[in-house]
């Protein structure tokens, strides 16, 4: 199992065609991602038609760009026309959106050859892959361990080499998360860069786009390609983008690099620790000052999280009602049942949990001491961020506080599944940019990835940063 | 906070269009009063004074356009076309979306 970089890819196309990488790549998938394969299962659709009509506009010439000819997969929970679009779920079996989100349509403009859909946790919601209607995905790295989630498929996809590239979302830690159980890199852009037009909503305060890759200079690339203001998607900034590609050359000495000591308490995997201590030595060696911060409120941001989350996803999961798209219940006589019974038939488990905590965290009676308080938590969470950040450049922390989990390991208790994301959310609620990057494995074998968080709109230092953390496993190799 | 009952539950269902089977009932309410427990934690942190936030954009400076001065110039543009937005519906007269009767007698 070989991961295919954007540099390789385009060797790839200059030395055959961009039809053969892409035939390729389908021979590939088709090989080891079906259950007489390895069973990875990260593939929910592959849109052949599509990826073959823009390689050969690639291989004609009519279409050229940073991605010409580089095969990429798009996460489930965003459109692309001519594709179904699930989000992982039943009550969406059959839709195929009208239109292309607008990642989708950059990405092609910049020349990639789009290969098909990507499982995730049903509407994003999971941390393991296992809420998906269309079963689980295996890590590549360790067949009987998950990839981490929501997208899953998408890191999955890069880690099997089956993509060069790929698109995932990020709400409470669906990128970064997967990145590291997978041992690829994922990166959280910050909270408005990218456009969300297409994507198929969670929690719209918090959901985000970003690119899985194989290496840190081809995520500077993807986020090249995906960043800016779109005028279809209202949250989008509106802000110049940086040389994201051309801030990788700068050297990292002289950067402040911020120890946050919450991120690094009871909990914390011991191999885990001890990659992210060696990241933090090897970087003050490189002429980096360390800088211990505190960031107080970290402890709250599950709850916070889940309070806000589950809140905005009852409000935004109200328009699968069986009447304008998938699955509708032929068990009702009436409006009422039927709206009912195909949110029934259609819903799995945790997505109906999680509607239901919201409503109940929005419902009269609870509103403050849930909703109102967990906004204010935020603030605070926000605050402690922008503080820290007066002292420091970037913070590193853990991504995940274990490596990979077993498959089936966590499924029967959704607050530990929670738990998976106690260093990942607070980066959500602050709207800040963030990332996973490889930093070794476990004694075991296993992935472990190290979390490089910038401030808003920093992602150039941020993936400075990160590119010297890869740097160093290299030399360390 | 008390505990949440099975008939609250059934409630809250109603509210958000859910139908839980008896199956998932005590299973959603154990599951829903462990998290609420959880985060129940929340309460230990003051917050007087402290601005709730919605997003992210209001603490960054970006300015709340009320005045509509940000939208975009009120132009007739191309949208979606029409015949393939009804055509992903489950139920379409190609003009319409087609649903069972609201009212009952």
């Amino acid at each position: 199992m070989t991961m295919v970089t954007i540099e390789a890819a385009k060797a790839a196309v200059k030395a055959g065609s961009a039809t053969e990488l892409a035939e390729r790549h389908y021979d590939l998938i088709a090989a080891e991602d079906g259950p007489n394969g390895k069973g990875i299962n990260s593939f929910l659709a592959l849109s052949r038609e599509r990826a073959l009509a823009q390689a050969a506009r690639v291989d004609s010439g009519e279409v050229t760009g940073p991605l010409a000819g580089v095969p990429i997969g798009i996460k489930d929970v965003l459109t692309m026309v001519g594709s179904p679009a699930t989000a992982g779920s039943k009550i969406l079996e059959g839709y195929r959106p009208p239109y292309d989100a607008t990642a989708v349509t950059k990405l092609e403009a910049a020349g990639a050859v789009l290969l098909g859909k990507l499982n995730c946790d049903e509407f994003a919601m999971g941390s393991s892959n296992e809420n998906s209607a269309y079963g689980p995905v295996k890590n590549p790295r360790a067949l009987e361990r998950v990839p981490g989630g929501s997208s899953g498929g998408s890191a999955a996809a890069v880690a099997a080499g089956f993509a060069a590239a790929t698109l995932g979302t990020d709400t409470g830690g669906s990128i970064r998360q997967p990145a590291a159980f997978c041992g690829v890199v994922g990166v959280l852009p910050t909270y408005g860069r990218v456009s969300r037009y297409g994507l198929i909503a969670f929690a719209s305060s918090l959901d985000r786009v970003g690119p899985f890759t194989a290496n840190v200079a081809d995520a500077a690339t993807m986020l090249s390609v995906l960043a800016g203001k779109d005028p279809l998607d209202a949250t989008s900034a509106d802000r110049p983008v940086d040389d994201y590609v051309g801030a990788l050359a700068k050297p990292v000495a002289g950067l402040r690099i911020g120890v946050p000591e919450e991120y690094f308490g009871e909990g914390l995997d011991d191999d885990i620790r001890a990659a992210i201590e060696r990241v933090l030595d090897r970087l003050q060696a490189q002429g980096c000052e360390l800088v211990k911060v505190s960031m107080p409120h970290t402890k709250y941001g599950i709850p916070a999280y889940y309070v806000l989350a589950t809140a905005e996803a009852s409000s935004n999961l109200s328009r699968f009602d069986g009447v304008r798209f998938g699955l509708r219940s032929k068990e009702s006589t009436t409006l009422s049942s039927m709206y009912r019974k195909t949110r029934e038939e259609g819903f799995g488990p945790e997505v109906k949990r999680r509607i239901l905590l919201g409503t109940y965290a929005l419902s009269a009676g609870y509103y403050d001491a849930y909703y109102r308080k967990a906004q204010q938590i935020r603030t605070l969470v926000t605050r402690d961020f922008l503080q820290a950040y007066e002292k420091c450049d970037v913070m590193i922390g853990p991504v995940t506080p274990t490596p990979p989990f077993k498959l089936g390991e966590k499924t029967d208790d959704p607050l530990q599944m929670y738990l998976a994301d106690v260093y990942s959310v607070a980066a959500s609620l602050a709207g800040i940019c963030g990332m996973s990057v490889p930093c070794g494995t476990t004694r075991d074998g296993l992935p472990i990835g190290v979390q490089v968080m910038g401030p808003h709109f920093g992602e150039s230092t941020m993936l400075r940063v990160g590119l010297a953390v890869e740097a160093m496993q290299e030399r360390a190799v | 906070m008390s505990a949440v009952s099975v008939e609250e539950v059934r409630r809250v269902a109603e509210l958000a269009n859910l139908e839980l089977t008896a199956e998932e009932e005590p299973r959603m309410q154990h599951d829903l009063n462990a998290i609420l427990d959880y985060i129940a934690q929340l309460s230990e942190v003051d917050t007087t004074d402290v601005e709730p936030m919605a997003q992210v954009g209001a603490m960054l400076g970006a300015s709340t356009d009320f005045d509509g001065a940000a939208l975009r110039a009120d132009e007739v543009r191309a949208s979606i076309d029409r015949r393939a937005v009804m055509a992903a519906a489950p139920e379409s007269d190609g003009r319409f979306f087609k649903v069972p009767k609201v009212i009952e007698r």
